[in-house]
C-alpha cells in the first residue's frame, strides 16, 4: 500500500508516494509538482532510508549505550551545568528541516524545561533577510504570499538572486510561460533559460534595485494610484533613490544601463508581474536592506497584494517557513509571535501552564550563538537537532573551535556528521518517512508528511527525545506528533501565523491548509494581502535604504570575490546527499569554479587542485573553468567542509545574517 | 565640536549626511546660496529632457534637516571667512562660529563675454533648467553654445522636445577632452540622426534676437540660446580668506586646506594639480573629509573619472586616457560607422587606462569596472569587447552531440543513456522518461531528448532502407 507523502529536501516540497520496495513516484495532488515532476534528490530519496549509514544506537562517548543511559547522562550533565552557571549555559540549536511539531517542541524545551533564552537555528543562515524585509513592509512573513501555481499566470518574474533550476527544479515549470529576468553574479542554469540575464558584482544587488527604482520613477512607471491607495512612505523612497542614477549603478554594479532599463520596462508593461529573491541578494550584512529595496521596486510597480502579481521570497529549506514561525527562533515564540511581546509571552506562557514571568527573554542569533559557546560568559552546553554548523556556519573553523571548547555537545541526527562526530552524545533519530509531521512549505501551505515505513529498531523521533529529557527535567512534554500539532495550533492561535483551524484530518482531505487559518471551518488564506496588509494601517511600508559596499572588499591580498551557493544533485551541508551513490556520481566533489581569463592569469588549468584562502580559512579544491562567471567572481559550493572556512561572519544588523554570498578570497595553483 | 559648511549643492550636502551619519553629536550648519533643497544636478540634463520628473532630483527632503538636527540656511551667501575668530559672515550679517569650516562652493557656469550673453540662458542650476524648459515651449529652434558633456546633453535633451537644435562647439570634434577625432565625429553623426545639428570649429561672436553671430559672420538661427561652454571653480571666498588657490582651494590628501580648520571639498577643490568637474570625485572627497572630520583615518588619493553621456538613444562612456596613440600603448579598436558603433581600448602594462564605447553595449559595465580597479586585462581583450561571443553556443544537434554530454541537468542523464536506453526498446520520450528520469525535473530538456530520440528513429529507417 503506497504511502503519500512529500520530499526530505527543499521548500517545495514536493508530492511523493512511497511503495513496495520504497519505490518512489510523484504524486500529481500536490500543486508544486502536479505535473509530476520530481528532481534527482527526489527520486533517489529512498536511498536515504537504505543507504546503511544511519545511526542506529544511541552512542555516549562513541560507546552504544541504551537510551535510558545516554537520556540520563545528558539530564544530569545539563543539570549539573545549570546548576553551576545558570540556564543560559545551556544552549540549543535547531534547524530548518524539521517538521513543525519538532520546531514547537524545541522551543518550548528550552524555555520551560531549560529556561534558557539561548536558542536559535540554522534557518538564520537561510531565511532571516527576507523575513525580516517581509515584516517591515508587509506586517508580516509569509514568503509567497500567493499559491505557487499563481506563477502560471505571470507575463514576466524578476528572480533575484535565486537559481532553481538547480535548487528546486520542479519549480521552473511554473515559470515557463514568463519573461524571467534573473539577477546573479553567475549565468546559472536558471539564467541560462532567462529572457533577461543581469549580472552584478557580488555584494552590489542593493544598489541594482535602486537603480531599477530610480528609472521606473524616471520613466513614469510607479503606479501612483497604488502607491497612495496601499502604501505609505514613498516620499522618503522617492528622495533615496534620487543618489542611485542609472549610470552611477552601472559603474557599482557593473550591469550597463540599458539592460536595466529593459528590465524596469518589462516588469512594469507585463500585465501580471512577480519579483522573487533568493538567498543571492539575501545572504549578506545588508540583506534586509537588499530584500527591502526590492520589495519597494515591487510596490512602486503596485505588484504585492495584487491578484496575479506580487512580491515572494524562495525559502530554502524543507520547513524553512513552518521552522521560523514556531519559536525555535531566538526572537520568537509560536505563531510567529515576538518573544518581547507581554500580549503574545502571556498567550503563550497560559498555553504552557507557566507564569509569563518565567518565559526567558530574547537570546544571541545563531552566529552569535556558536561564536559564544564555551566563552566566559557563553553556554557550556548545546544541544544540536537537525544541523550541522561544521559545514554550514561562517567561518567554520573558528565555530569549530568554539564548539571543541564546550564542556557537552549532544547531536540529535539521522548520520554521523561533520558535527555528530564531536558530540559527547550522538542520538539516532526518526528522519522523513519514518515520522508523521507537517511541514509547511515555500507557499505557507501547511502539509503532512506521513510515516510510510517503521524506523531502525534503536532509533527515536526528536519528539520522543525532547519529551525524555523534559520529563527528566521535571516536564511532561507530549511526544505524540498529533498531541503535538494540537497544542501548536493553541500556542499559534491570535499570532500571525495562526494555525488554529489546521487539523491533520483537513491537511489530508486536501492539497494542504494555508495559513492564516484562525479557527474550525476557515477556509485558509492562499493570498493574505489581496485585501490589506498585516501592518496596523493596512497598508505596506516603503523603507528608505542605501547601498553599502559588502564587508570586505577584494585586495591586493585577496584580489577576488568568492560567492557561494548550491548544486542540483546535493542538498544543504550534504549529510544526507553526500551518502547517496547517484547524487555523488553526479557531483563528487567540492570545486571552484572561475573565468578562463582569470584562470590563464593564474595559471590554472581544468581539474586543477588549487588552494583558495581569505583571512579566515584555506581549503583545497579541484578547479572548474567556466565562462559564465564574472572575471572577478570565484564560485565555491557550500555542500562539502571546507567552503566555509572561507566566508565572512559579518552580519546584517537587523536579521543578524552572515555574509555567505561575499568575501574576498585569493587563489592559486598548487604546484 | 561646531561644524560650518559653506554650500548645499552635491558636495555640500553629501558631506553634511556623512558627518552626521558617523557622529550624531556634533552641531553643523550648512549655508546654501540657492533658495532650494539640495538637488541632484547630474540629474538635470534629464529634467531639461523630460526623462526625469522634477521632484526626482530631490537629494534631501525638507524633514530630514530637524530629524538630524542640522542647521541649513537657505538663499544665504557667505561672504566672509573670519580665521582669526573663527566665523563666517552671511551678505546679511549674520555671523556663525565654527570650529571646522568645509567650503564646498563648488563651480559657476562660464559665460562667455559676447555681446548680447545676456539674451542666452546658462545650463547650471535648477532654476536655469526650468527656464530652458519653459522658454522651450514656445521657441522654433535652438542653438547650444559648448560641445562638452553637457552641451551634448542640452542639444539632445532639447532635440528630443521637437525642437531643431544646432549645437556650436568651438574645438574641432565634440567632447575633444574626452573623445578621439573618429569618437567625436561620430557622436556627430549620431547626433546629426536624431535632430541635432553639430557645427565643430567654430566661435560665437554675439547673440542676437534672433540666433548666434558666428565669428565668421554668419548667422545661426535660434530663439532660444542655451549656453554649456563649461565651469569656473567658486574660489573668491577663499581667496578673500588668505587660503591657498591655484585653479581651485588647494586641498592635501586629507582635504585640507593651509588651515588646518578648513577643509575644501567638490568642484571649488583642488587636489593633486586637478579640480574635478563631476559627482563621483565629490562625493569620494566628501566620504574622506567626513572621516578626517570625525576623528577617523582617511586619505584621498584621487579619482578615476569615468564619463557617461546621459542622452536618450546616445549611449556613450569614455574614461581615462582616451587619446593615447600606439607608440605609448597597445590600443584596440573596433569601429562600425554606419551602425554608429565605436570601441576603443587603451592598455598599457597590461591595465586598461582608457576606454570609448559609442553605441549600446553590453561590455561598458565590465571595461568601466576593470579601468576603476585598474585590474589586469586578459592577453586577448576581444571577449571584453563582444561580451557573449565567447558563451558556449547551445546544445548543438543531436548529431553532433557527444554520448558523455548531459542532456537532463535535474537526473543527470547523459545523451549516452538516452541512446542505451532507446536500443533497449523505449522508442518515445515517456519510455525514455521512465527508463532514466530525463525530463522529469525542470522539463526545460524535454525537446532535446524528443530531438535524440527522432535522430535515433530516423536514423534507423536508414539504415534499414540501406539494408534491403
Amino acid at each position: 500500500m503506497a504511502v503519500k507523502t512529500h520530499c526530505p529536501y527543499c521548500a517545495l516540497q514536493c508530492g511523493m508516494e512511497i511503495g513496495a520496495g520504497l519505490a518512489i513516484t510523484p504524486r500529481t495532488d500536490v500543486p508544486a509538482n502536479a505535473s509530476g515532476a520530481l528532481c534527482q534528490k527526489g527520486w533517489t530519496a529512498g536511498e536515504l532510508l537504505t543507504n546503511g549509514t544511519r545511526l542506529t544506537t544511541p552512542l555516549l562517548h562513541g560507546e552504544a549505550v541504551a537510551w535510558d543511559v545516554a537520556l540520563d547522562y545528558v539530564a544530569d550533565r545539563l543539570s549539573a551545568i545549570r546548576a553551576e552557571h545558570g540556564p543560559d549555559a545551556v544552549a540549543v540549536f535547531g534547524g530548518g528541516g524539521l517538521t513543525n511539531e519538532k520546531a514547537y517542541a524545541l522551543g518550548k524545551f528550552a524555555r520551560v524545561a531549560l529556561g534558557t533564552s539561548q536558542i536559535d537555528y540554522n534557518g538564520r543562515f537561510c531565511m532571516s533577510s527576507a523575513a525580516a524585509a517581509s515584516i517591515r513592509a508587509f506586517g508580516m512573513d509569509r514568503g509567497m504570499p500567493f499559491p505557487v501555481t499563481d506563477l502560471a499566470e505571470a507575463d514576466v518574474v524578476l528572480l533575484a538572486g535565486g537559481n532553481v533550476a538547480e535548487t528546486m527544479p520542479p519549480f521552473v515549470r511554473h515559470l515557463e510561460d514568463a519573461r524571467l529576468i534573473v539577477i546573479d553574479p553567475r549565468r546559472t542554469q536558471t539564467a541560462r533559460r532567462a529572457w533577461l540575464h543581469l549580472q552584478p558584482t557580488p555584494g552590489t544587488d542593493l544598489a541594482l534595485a535602486l537603480g531599477l527604482l530610480h528609472l521606473a520613477i524616471a520613466d513614469d512607471l510607479v503606479d501612483e494610484e497604488y502607491v497612495a491607495a496601499r502604501t505609505t512612505g514613498f516620499d522618503d523612497v522617492r528622495t533615496s533613490a534620487s543618489a542611485w542614477w542609472p549610470e552611477r549603478v552601472e559603474r557599482v554594479t557593473g550591469v550597463p544601463v540599458h539592460r536595466m532599463r529593459q528590465a524596469v520596462r518589462a516588469l512594469a508593461a507585463a500585465g501580471n508581474a512577480y519579483v522573487l529573491t533568493g538567498r543571492g541578494a539575501e545572504q549578506h550584512a545588508k540583506g534586509t536592506d537588499t530584500v527591502t529595496a526590492f520589495i519597494n521596486l515591487a510596490l512602486a510597480l503596485g505588484l504585492p497584494g495584487t491578484q496575479g502579481s506580487g512580491y515572494g521570497c524562495l525559502t530554502g529549506q524543507g520547513n524553512g517557513q513552518g521552522g521560523r514561525e514556531h519559536g525555535q527562533k531566538a526572537d520568537q515564540l509560536p505563531g510567529y509571535r515576538k518573544i518581547d511581546d507581554p500580549a503574545a509571552r502571556e498567550h503563550v506562557a497560559g498555553v504552557w501552564g507557566i507564569p509569563a514571568d518565567d518565559l526567558p527573554g530574547p537570546g544571541r542569533s545563531a552566529y552569535e550563538l556558536l561564536d559564544a559557546l564555551g566563552r566566559p560568559d557563553g553556554p557550556r552546553a548545546l544541544l544540536l537537532f537537525g544541523s550541522n554548523p561544521i559545514v554550514s556556519a561562517p567561518d567554520s573553523e573558528r565555530v569549530a573551535a568554539r564548539i571543541g571548547d564546550l564542556d557537552l555537545l549532544v547531536a540529535c541526527d539521522i548520520v554521523m556528521s561533520e558535527t555528530a562526530v564531536l558530540a559527547d552524545v550522538v542520538l539516532p533519530v526518526t528522519q522523513w518517512a519514518e515520522e508523521t509531521g507537517t511541514m509547511t512549505n515555500l507557499e505557507g501551505r501547511v502539509l503532512l508528511r506521513r510515516r510510510a515505513v517503521a524506523p531502525p529498531p534503536q532509533v527515536r523521533s526528536d519528539l520522543d527525545v525532547i519529551a525524555g529529557l523534559a520529563a527528566r527535567l521535571g516536564h511532561r512534554f507530549a511526544s505524540d506528533p498529533a498531541e503535538v500539532f494540537d497544542e501548536l495550533r493553541r500556542a499559534s492561535a491570535g499570532g500571525p501565523a495562526d494555525y488554529s483551524g489546521i487539523t491533520y484530518e483537513r491537511i489530508a482531505a486536501g492539497p494542504g491548509v494555508f495559513w492564516p487559518c484562525p479557527q474550525d471551518g476557515h477556509p485558509g488564506t492562499p493570498r493574505p494581502f489581496l485585501d490589506a496588509f498585516a501592518t496596523p494601517d493596512g497598508r505596506a511600508r516603503f523603507v528608505a535604504v542605501q547601498h553599502r559596499p559588502p564587508a570586505e572588499e577584494p585586495d591586493d591580498d585577496y584580489p577576488v570575490y568568492l560567492s557561494t551557493g548550491r548544486v542540483l544533485a546535493q542538498y544543504q551541508s550534504g549529510a544526507q546527499t553526500r551518502r547517496i551513490a547517484p547524487l555523488v556520481e553526479a557531483a563528487p566533489e567540492p570545486y571552484v569554479e572561475l573565468h578562463p581569463d582569470l584562470a590563464a592569469r593564474l595559471d590554472i588549468a581544468p581539474g586543477d587542485v588549487v588552494r583558495v584562502s581569505s583571512r579566515r580559512g584555506e581549503t583545497k579544491v579541484v578547479a572548474r573553468i567556466s565562462d559564465s562567471i564574472r572575471r572577478d567572481t570565484v564560485f565555491m559550493p557550500f555542500h562539502w567542509e571546507g567552503a566555509n572556512r572561507l566566508t565572512n561572519p559579518a552580519l546584517d544588523p537587523t536579521s543578524r545574517m552572515p555574509e555567505f554570498k561575499v568575501c574576498a578570497v585569493r587563489v592559486e595553483r598548487i604546484s | 565640536m561646531r561644524l560650518v559648511v559653506v554650500g548645499n549643492g552635491m558636495a555640500g550636502s553629501r558631506l553634511v549626511s556623512e558627518v552626521r551619519a558617523r557622529d550624531p553629536q556634533m552641531r553643523i550648519t550648512v549655508f546654501g546660496a540657492e533658495t532650494r533643497r539640495p538637488y541632484n544636478r547630474v540629474l538635470l540634463s534629464n529634467v531639461l529632457a523630460g526623462s526625469s520628473r522634477p521632484e526626482q532630483v530631490r537629494l534631501l527632503d525638507a524633514a530630514w534637516y530637524d530629524a538630524h538636527r542640522v542647521t541649513a540656511v537657505f538663499g544665504s551667501t557667505v561672504t566672509h571667512v573670519d580665521r582669526e575668530t573663527r566665523h563666517v559672515v552671511t551678505a546679511d550679517g549674520r555671523r556663525e562660529p565654527y570650529d571646522l569650516l568645509v567650503l564646498a562652493t563648488g563651480s559657476d557656469a562660464i559665460v562667455p563675454p559676447i555681446p548680447g550673453v545676456e539674451r542666452a540662458i546658462p545650463f547650471r542650476t535648477l532654476d536655469d533648467c526650468e527656464r530652458i524648459v519653459q522658454a522651450a515651449a514656445s521657441a522654433r529652434r535652438a542653438v547650444v553654445v559648448g560641445g562638452g558633456l553637457l552641451g551634448v546633453e542640452a542639444a539632445r535633451g532639447l532635440a528630443g522636445r521637437g525642437l531643431p537644435v544646432t549645437l556650436l562647439h568651438l574645438a574641432d570634434h565634440l567632447m575633444e577632452r574626452q573623445l578621439d577625432v573618429e569618437a567625436g565625429e561620430l557622436l556627430g553623426e549620431t547626433l546629426a540622426g536624431l535632430g541635432v545639428e553639430t557645427r565643430t570649429g567654430v566661435t560665437a561672436s554675439r547673440v542676437d534676437d534672433d540666433g548666434v553671430r558666428l565669428a565668421d559672420g554668419e548667422l545661426v538661427e535660434a530663439d532660444l540660446v542655451v549656453l554649456a561652454c563649461g565651469v569656473r571653480p567658486v574660489t573668491g571666498l577663499a581667496a578673500e580668506a588668505g587660503l591657498e588657490v591655484r585653479r581651485g582651494v588647494v586641498v592635501d590628501d586629507e582635504l585640507r586646506t593651509d588651515d588646518p580648520s578648513i577643509f575644501a571639498v567638490g568642484e571649488c577643490a583642488e587636489h593633486d594639480g586637478t579640480v574635478y568637474g563631476l559627482v563621483a570625485p565629490a562625493w569620494e572627497q566628501a566620504a574622506v573629509a567626513a572621516d578626517v572630520i570625525t576623528g577617523g583615518k582617511a586619505l584621498y588619493r584621487g579619482s578615476r573619472t569615468v564619463t557617461r553621456l546621459k542622452a536618450r538613444s546616445v549611449e556613450l562612456a569614455a574614461m581615462g586616457e582616451t587619446q593615447l596613440g600606439e607608440e605609448h600603448a597597445e590600443v584596440v579598436r573596433f569601429s562600425h560607422r554606419a551602425r554608429g558603433t565605436y570601441r576603443k581600448l587603451v592598455i598599457r602594462d597590461g591595465r586598461l587606462v582608457g576606454v570609448i564605447l559609442l553605441g549600446e553595449s553590453d561590455a561598458v559595465g565590465t571595461l568601466t569596472q576593470l579601468f576603476d580597479r585598474g585590474a589586469p586585462v586578459p592577453g586577448d581583450p576581444a571577449g571584453l569587447l563582444f561580451p557573449g561571443s565567447a558563451q558556449a553556443p547551445a546544445a548543438g544537434s543531436p548529431t553532433l552531440m557527444p554520448d558523455a554530454a548531459t542532456v537532463c541537468l535535474c537526473n543527470n542523464v547523459t545523451k549516452g543513456q538516452i541512446r542505451a536506453c532507446w536500443e533497449a526498446g523505449a522508442n518515445d520520450v515517456a519510455g525514455v522518461a521512465a527508463a532514466t528520469r530525463a525530463t522529469t525535473g525542470c522539463g526545460t530538456c524535454r525537446d532535446a531528448v524528443e530531438g535524440i530520440v527522432g535522430w535515433l528513429c530516423s536514423q534507423e529507417g536508414i539504415q534499414e532502407g540501406a539494408s534491403v
